[in-house]
C-alpha cells in the first residue's frame, strides 16, 4: 500500500477531543504541518456547534461560555499555530502498513474521501481516534408500539432546532434524563413547545445535577423516575406516548400506565463511542466502555493509536475531554518523536472493583507516566457519604471521602509518580467503600 | 382508458406490471402510499423459500419453486441483492424428525432439487451457533434470501421504464364495472377506467375482489413481528434457521440478511385491523425466547430496530391467482402470504400470460428487460471507490456514516424512474438510516438532499405517508 500523503500525526475528528489534542502535539514540539485534523463536517467543532448553551469552560478558561464559543477558543488555537484541517472529509478506513514513516514509525494507512481531492490514502505515523460518541436509538431501545414520524434522538432534535431553525414537534415526551436530554427540555419549552414530561428508567437521573435544576425545575417540567415507554400510538406522527412506573427489575408495573398526548418523543437513552473505525483497525475495545483500553498515554493496543473524548469514554464535562485530549496530544507528540522508545518497563495494572464499572487509564507504565496521573471512573449507583478507596496490591493506600456519587458524573483520582515507585505498586485497585450509616439507591 | 390496472405497488402488482410492459399496452399501477413496497413487501423475512413448505398442487407450491428458480436470473437482470444462502428446518426430537420427513418428501414431489435430511452433529458442525438441542434437520441447498425493498424497487423501476404509470397517494376507494371495462374511483377524487384490473392489494385484496365478484373471499391479516440487528453479527449464522412449521406458519426464523444484519422473527397472529403495524413487548419477547430456542447465545444487545408486517391470509390458505369466474377482466393476486416474495416474479409471469390469453397484445421490440442498480459506496472495493468519487463528487459526501451512503447515492435514489420522495424511500434504496444509529445523525442532512432535488420545503418532507410530517414549523413560530 502506497500513501498519496504523509503526516507525522493523524488526527480523526475535529471537535473538542481532536482540536486539544492537535494543540498539545503542537506545543510539544510536532511541527504544525506534520499534523492533520481530518473532520468529515463543513466546520470544526464537532457537536459544540450544537451545543449553544452555556456552561462550558468553567474548569478550562474559569468563565461560562456556549458550546460554540469554546469550541472557537480551540480552533483559533489550532490556527494560530498552522495546524492544517482537512473539512468535509470522511476517514472510512484505518489499517497498519509495515513500512516505516519518516519518523520511523510504523506507518498506519487512512483512506479518506472528500469532494474535492476525491478518494485518497494518508500515511500517518500516529493516529488520535477522536471521532466522539453517538445516541442510542429507539430501536435499541425496544419499546414498542408505532414507528411514526416524530420520534428522534434528542441530538438530532438539538440539530433541527438549533442549526437549522426548525421544530421538530410542538409537544413532547422525552425519555431519558442524560444531559442531552435534560437541556433539550429547556431548549424546546424556550422555543415554543411544550415538554410533557421526562421519563427516566433508573431511579436517578444520569445528567448532571445543575441540568436537573435549571432545565427542568426552573421550567415546572416533571421528572418521571423509575419509569419508562411501554407504547407509542399514531400511525404517521407521534399522536401519544404511553408511560408505566417500572420495578425493581426495571420492567413495567402494570396498571401503572399513564397516557400523554403529544407529536414527538425525544430519546436521551444514553451514548455510544463510535468505534467502527477503531474496530476495523484491530484496536482492542472495552466492553464496558465501548471505547478503546488504553494505557497512561491513552495509547491503544496499537503502538501509535492513541484515543481522547468520547471515543474513549463518554465524559460529562467537555473540559475533562480537552484535559485528557491534551493528554493524547502530548503522548502522541512523544511517540512520533523517539525514535527508540522501547515498549518495555513495569506495567501497573487498574482494576476496578466494588461500585466502580471502569477507569481510564486501564494499565500504567511508571516510566512513562507523568509525574500526576489522573484516573478517571464512573460508579454504577448513587451514593451517599462514601468513600473511593484506593488500594495498592491489596493495601489501602487513600480514602476519599465524598457526599455524594452518581453514575451521570465521571470521578477522578489522582496519583503521584513518587508514590507509586515508593510503594513499587503492581496492581491499583479503585472501589467504592460505603459508610454505615450510608444510603445507597439503584442497582 | 387503460388497457390494464394495477391496484397496489408491492412486490406482486410490480412483478405484474413489469412482465405486462413486455407487449404493446398501457398499463398503470394506483398505490394509496407515497411509494412503491409500503405494505407487506416491506416487512417480511426477505427469504427465497425453497418450495418444500407448501402442499403439492397449490398455487403456494407452483409458484414458490417456479419463482425460487427464477429469482436468480432475475437478480442479474434487474440488479438487486440475491444470495443463495441455503436453509435448514431443524428439528429437536422425533416428532420433529418424522415432520422433516414429510416435508423432505413433499419438497421432492414440488420439485425441489437438492433436500437432505441431516443429524444433529453435521448441523452443528455447518452453523455452530445453534442450540446443542437440535437433533436433526432439513438442508435446502436451494433456500436463499433477497432484499424485498431493492427487488420490488427494481421492478417497479424497469416496469416504469418500459411504459407503465405510476399513481402513488391514489387510494382506491370504488371500483365497478362500465360496460366490458371498469372505472376506479379514488380516494382525491381520481377516476380510472380501464379493460383490465389486476387486484393485487395485499390485506385489502378481499375488498375490492368483493367488489366485483359474488365468489366472497375472506383476508385476514396475520400479524408477524420482528427484531433486527446490527451488521456487527454477520457471520452469526449464514443459512436461514427455520423451525418446525406449525398450522399458523413457519414458525420464528433466525437468517441474515443480504446485507450482513442478522433477523429474528416472525411472531404469527391474527388479528381484525389492516392497518396494526405496531410491535408489543409480548411479541417482541416472544420472537427472542423462540429464536433463543434455536440458537444459543443469541446477540440480544445488537438490536437496532423492531418492525411488525401484516401477511395478507385467505380463508382456503392458499394463493387466490387468475381471472375472477365471474367477472371476466378481474384478475386476483390475492392471499399472497409467504412465500409470496419469493413466488412473485413467477405470479407476474404467471397473470401477464392470462392477461394476454383474454387481451391479446404485440411483444414490444424495444423493451429492455435490464436494469441497473445504484453503485453502491459501502460494497465498492478502493478503486472502485475512487472511479465512484472520480466520475460524480458527490459520493464522496458521506451522508449516513453507519451505512456508508453518499450524496451521490441518495440523489440517484430520489432522481431514478419511481423515485423516492420520503426518507424511507430513500433508506429502502440506498440503505440511508438502516444501520446502527437508524438516521439519528443523517436525518437532517437526507431532509436537505430531498427538499433540494424536489424543489419543496424541508417542511414538505415526509418519513412515509403524507402525515408523517419531520418538522412542525420554525422555532418560536408556536409562541404569540
Amino acid at each position: 500500500m502506497t500513501a498519496d500523503r504523509e503526516v507525522k500525526i493523524a488526527i480523526i475528528g475535529g471537535g473538542p477531543a481532536g482540536l486539544a489534542a492537535a494543540v498539545s502535539a503542537a506545543e510539544s514540539g510536532v511541527s504544525p504541518e506534520d499534523i492533520l485534523i481530518i473532520e468529515r463536517d463543513h466546520v470544526p467543532g464537532g457537536i459544540l456547534n450544537q451545543c449553544i448553551h452555556n456552561g462550558f469552560g468553567l474548569h478550562t478558561f474559569r468563565e461560562e461560555l456556549t458550546g460554540p464559543e469554546y469550541a472557537g477558543r480551540f480552533v483559533d488555537m489550532a490556527k494560530e499555530r498552522g495546524i492544517p484541517f482537512l473539512l468535509d472529509t470522511m476517514a472510512v478506513d484505518i489499517s497498519r502498513g509495515e513500512t516505516a514513516g519518516a519518523a520511523g514509525k510504523e506507518l498506519k494507512y487512512l483512506s479518506v474521501m472528500n469532494r474535492e481531492d476525491g478518494f485518497f490514502t494518508i500515511g500517518a505515523s500516529a493516529v488520535v481516534l477522536a471521532m466522539g460518541c453517538r445516541e442510542r436509538p429507539r430501536g435499541a431501545l425496544n419499546i414498542p408500539g408505532f414507528r411514526p414520524a416524530g420520534i428522534y434522538t434528542a441530538g438530532t432534535a438539538q440539530r433541527f432546532v438549533n442549526i437549522e431553525g426548525r421544530m421538530p414537534g410542538r409537544e413532547a415526551v422525552i425519555l431519558g434524563s442524560g444531559d442531552i436530554g435534560l437541556i433539550m427540555a429547556r431548549r424546546m419549552t424556550l422555543e415554543g413547545a411544550k415538554v410533557r414530561a421526562v421519563v427516566e428508567l433508573m431511579p436517578y437521573s444520569g445528567g448532571l445535577k445543575r441540568n436537573i435544576v435549571q432545565c427542568l425545575d426552573d421550567f415546572g417540567i416533571p421528572l418521571k423516575l423509575s419509569h419508562t415507554v411501554v407504547d407509542i400510538r399514531g400511525r404517521e406522527r407521534v399522536e401519544a406516548v404511553t408511560i408505566a412506573e417500572v420495578g425493581p427489575d426495571r420492567r413495567p408495573i402494570p396498571g401503572t400506565e399513564e397516557t400523554f398526548a403529544c407529536d414527538t418523543l425525544l430519546l436521551s437513552c444514553g451514548l455510544i463511542p463510535e468505534n467502527e473505525l477503531s474496530h476495523g483497525l484491530g484496536v482492542e475495545l472495552s466492553g464496558v466502555t465501548g471505547g478503546p483500553v488504553v494505557n497512561e498515554s491513552l495509547e491503544t493496543n496499537i503502538p501509535g493509536v492513541f484515543a481522547c473524548g468520547n471515543v474513549l469514554h463518554v465524559h460529562d464535562l467537555v473540559d475533562y475531554v480537552s484535559e485528557e485530549a491534551g493528554t493524547a496530544g502530548r503522548c502522541s507528540a512523544a511517540y512520533v518523536m523517539n525514535p527508540a522508545e522501547s515498549r518495555g518497563g513495569r506495567t501497573v495494572s487498574v482494576r476496578c472493583r466494588y461500585g466502580v464499572r471502569y477507569t481510564v487509564p486501564a494499565s500504567i507504565r511508571t516510566e512513562y507516566m507523568a509525574e500526576r496521573q489522573i484516573i478517571r471512573f464512573r460508579v454504577g449507583a448513587v451514593y451517599r457519604d462514601a468513600c473511593v478507596a484506593v488500594d495498592f496490591d491489596g493495601k489501602a493506600f487513600r480514602r476519599q471521602k465524598k457526599r455524594i456519587l452518581a453514575p451521570g458524573e465521571m470521578e477522578q483520582v489522582v496519583l503521584g509518580k513518587s508514590d507509586m515507585e515508593a510503594a513499587g505498586v503492581s496492581e491499583i485497585t479503585i472501589r467504592i467503600e460505603e459508610e454505615p450509616q450510608g444510603t445507597r439507591q439503584g442497582v | 382508458m387503460y388497457d390494464v390496472i394495477i391496484i397496489g405497488a408491492g412486490v406482486t402488482g410490480c412483478a405484474v406490471a413489469r412482465e405486462l410492459a413486455r407487449r404493446e399496452r398501457s398499463v398503470a399501477v394506483l398505490e394509496r402510499g407515497l411509494d412503491v413496497c409500503e405494505g407487506t413487501s416491506k416487512a417480511n423475512s426477505g427469504i427465497v423459500h425453497a418450495g418444500h413448505d407448501a402442499h403439492p398442487g397449490t398455487w403456494k407450491a407452483r409458484f414458490n419453486v417456479e419463482g425460487s428458480l427464477l429469482m436468480e436470473e432475475l437478480s442479474k437482470e434487474l440488479d438487486f441483492p440475491y444470495r443463495r444462502n441455503t436453509s435448514l428446518v431443524i428439528g429437536f426430537d422425533e416428532e420433529d424428525r418424522r415432520t422433516l420427513e414429510g416435508l423432505l418428501a413433499q419438497g421432492l414431489e414440488n420439485g425441489v432439487k437438492g433436500l437432505e435430511l441431516w443429524d444433529g452433529s453435521r448441523v452443528r458442525e455447518k452453523e455452530p451457533q445453534l442450540s446443542d438441542a437440535v437433533t436433526c434437520a432439513l438442508y435446502c441447498p436451494t433456500g436463499g434470501i433477497v432484499d424485498p425493498f431493492l427487488l420490488t424497487v427494481a421492478l417497479a423501476e424497469n416496469a416504469c421504464v418500459g411504459g407503465v404509470s405510476f399513481f402513488f397517494g391514489e387510494e382506491v376507494t370504488e371500483l365497478c364495472r362500465a360496460g366490458e371495462g371498469f372505472v376506479l374511483k379514488t380516494a382525491r377524487g381520481g377516476s380510472y377506467e380501464t379493460r383490465a384490473v389486476v387486484n393485487a392489494a395485499g390485506v385489502y385484496a378481499d375488498v375490492f375482489h368483493n367488489m366485483v365478484s359474488e365468489d366472497k373471499v375472506h383476508i385476514t391479516p396475520r400479524k408477524g413481528e420482528y427484531l433486527l440487528m446490527d451488521k456487527k453479527t454477520t457471520g452469526f449464522v449464514n443459512a436461514t434457521i427455520f423451525q418446525c412449521p406449525t398450522k399458523m406458519g413457519k414458525g420464528i426464523l433466525v437468517t441474515p440478511t443480504v446485507h450482513g444484519n442478522l433477523l429474528l422473527g416472525p411472531t404469527s397472529e391474527d388479528i381484525a385491523d389492516k392497518e396494526n403495524t405496531e410491535t408489543t413487548a409480548a411479541g417482541l419477547e416472544e420472537v427472542l425466547a423462540k429464536a433463543g430456542l434455536s440458537a444459543k447465545e443469541l446477540p440480544v444487545r445488537q438490536v437496532i430496530t423492531s418492525f411488525t408486517g401484516l401477511r395478507a391470509h385467505s380463508d382456503n390458505g392458499d394463493f387466490i391467482v387468475g381471472e375472477a369466474a365471474d367477472c371476466p377482466g378481474f384478475f386476483d393476486a390475492a392471499g399472497i402470504e409467504s412465500p409470496g416474495l419469493t413466488s412473485a416474479p413467477a405470479i407476474g409471469r404467471y397473470l401477464a400470460e392470462r392477461i394476454n390469453e383474454r387481451f391479446p397484445a404485440p411483444e414490444k421490440t424495444d423493451f429492455i428487460a435490464v436494469r441497473k442498480g445504484i453503485p453502491c459506496m459501502a460494497d465498492a472495493d478502493p478503486e472502485e471507490r475512487k472511479r465512484l468519487v472520480a466520475e460524480n463528487p458527490l459520493y464522496a459526501n458521506v451522508v449516513c456514516r453507519c451505512e456508508l451512503v453518499t450524496e451521490g447515492e441518495i440523489v440517484e435514489a430520489i432522481r431514478r424512474p419511481v423515485g423516492a420522495k420520503t426518507l424511507d424511500g430513500i433508506k429502502r434504496r440506498v440503505r440511508a438510516g438502516m444501520g446502527r444509529c437508524q438516521a439519528g445523525f443523517c436525518t437532517p442532512k437526507q431532509m436537505e438532499i430531498l427538499a433540494r432535488e424536489l424543489g419543496v420545503e424541508e417542511e414538505a418532507i415526509v418519513k412515509s405517508g403524507p402525515g408523517a410530517r419531520l418538522l412542525t414549523g420554525y422555532t418560536k413560530s408556536n409562541i404569540s
